[in-house]
């Protein structure tokens, strides 16, 4: 372990159970108390795989909204991960199509952010480890994800609140940012997208954020080329 | 809200979400980008996630959306050690470490 791509990938997936397994139960709790069954949870979280579209989708299906205002607005949330499969085309573009198509399912927030995390560092890289690399991540993080939605359901809301679980979804973001503020670059466009996400959180179906990515990527980027 | 509305949110939402992240990915293969295309996506990483967790920190759902001193600390310490040791597992373990011992000295 720790040595191959892979293993390396593996090793550094796993701690990420911590953060991810609260994120899942929770998810169960809240929507198995929406009403849906135990069945349509775990295909939920099996065919979707993006946490905080799926926390948006149940809260507006509570709240009575139209089914296609529903779909679209926690599809706006997950816009980001056209970015994603963007940023990681120019490492993992070359690899053969049933791959590519296979890491496309698993591109959650935790397995892009290691992805590109190690894609940057390790230069020396070939395709074929790349992808071994994102594989391996995947590996604990997907089946994590699944299983920490089943035990939320199944227990349901005997998971006291005095735990603050609702805390472990900003956390699992805030930590995977820190290591990434690497140059004055990311700093300026991680605080751009920090401003206008709050300036124009009022803005419907989290059309906010969107705005928010473009203008911190415009300014990481201007900020590189004057570099 | 009936079964059939649900799955067809699960089943549209599951698409949706697959042809997002296979978009590049998938389609554009090894053809080059621009290169001031590459410049923004190097950015993508710190672009989305403080914008996403940023109203998330500071209207919790869980305290009515008020302000909450305490998550805010503990955001800070584990974005200062993430920072610091350059290890996420590390920031998130110091960033959990300080919201449970602060809601139980807090109880």
């Amino acid at each position: 372990m720790g040595r191959t791509p892979f293993g390396r990938g593996v090793a550094q997936g796993l701690p990420f159970l911590l953060i991810m397994m609260p994120f899942g139960a929770l998810f169960g709790v809240v929507a198995t108390e929406a009403g849906l069954s135990l069945t349509q949870v775990m295909v939920f979280s099996s065919i979707v795989i993006a946490g905080a579209s799926q926390f948006a989708a149940v809260q507006l299906m509570v709240d009575g909204v139209p089914t296609a205002i529903v779909v679209l607005s926690a599809l706006a949330v997950n816009l980001r991960m056209v970015m994603y499969s963007a940023a990681l085309a120019p490492h993992l573009g070359p690899a053969p199509a049933w791959q590519r198509a296979l890491m496309a399912y698993l591109l959650v927030d935790q397995v892009y952010a290691l992805a590109q995390s190690a894609y940057d560092t390790q230069t020396d890289w070939a395709v074929a480890d790349k992808v071994a690399y994102l594989f391996g991540v995947a590996l604990p993080v997907f089946p994590g994800w699944v299983g920490a939605t089943y035990l939320g359901a199944a227990l349901g809301a005997r998971i006291p609140e005095s735990w603050s679980l609702d805390f472990a979804v900003p956390l699992a973001f805030i930590a995977l940012v820190g290591p990434m503020l690497r140059t004055r670059a990311h700093v300026v466009a991680a605080f751009v997208s920090v401003t206008v996400a709050l300036a124009f959180a009022w803005i419907p179906w989290n059309l906010g954020l969107i705005l928010a990515a473009l203008a911190a990527m415009a300014a990481g980027a201007e900020m590189e080329r004057r570099a | 809200m009936t079964d059939a509305t649900v799955w067809t949110i699960i089943a549209a939402l599951g698409l949706g979400t697959y042809l997002s992240r296979f978009a590049f990915l998938g389609l554009i293969g090894d053809r080059p980008l621009p290169p001031w295309l590459l410049r923004h996506l190097r950015y993508t990483g710190v672009a989305v996630l403080p914008g996403l967790v940023a109203p998330l920190l500071v209207w919790p759902e869980a305290t009515g959306g008020e302000l909450d001193p305490l998550r805010l600390l503990a955001a800070a310490v584990a974005l200062g050690v993430g920072v610091w040791r350059k290890d996420v597992v590390v920031a998130a373990v110091a960033g959990a470490l300080v919201m449970g011992l602060g809601s139980w000295l807090l109880a």
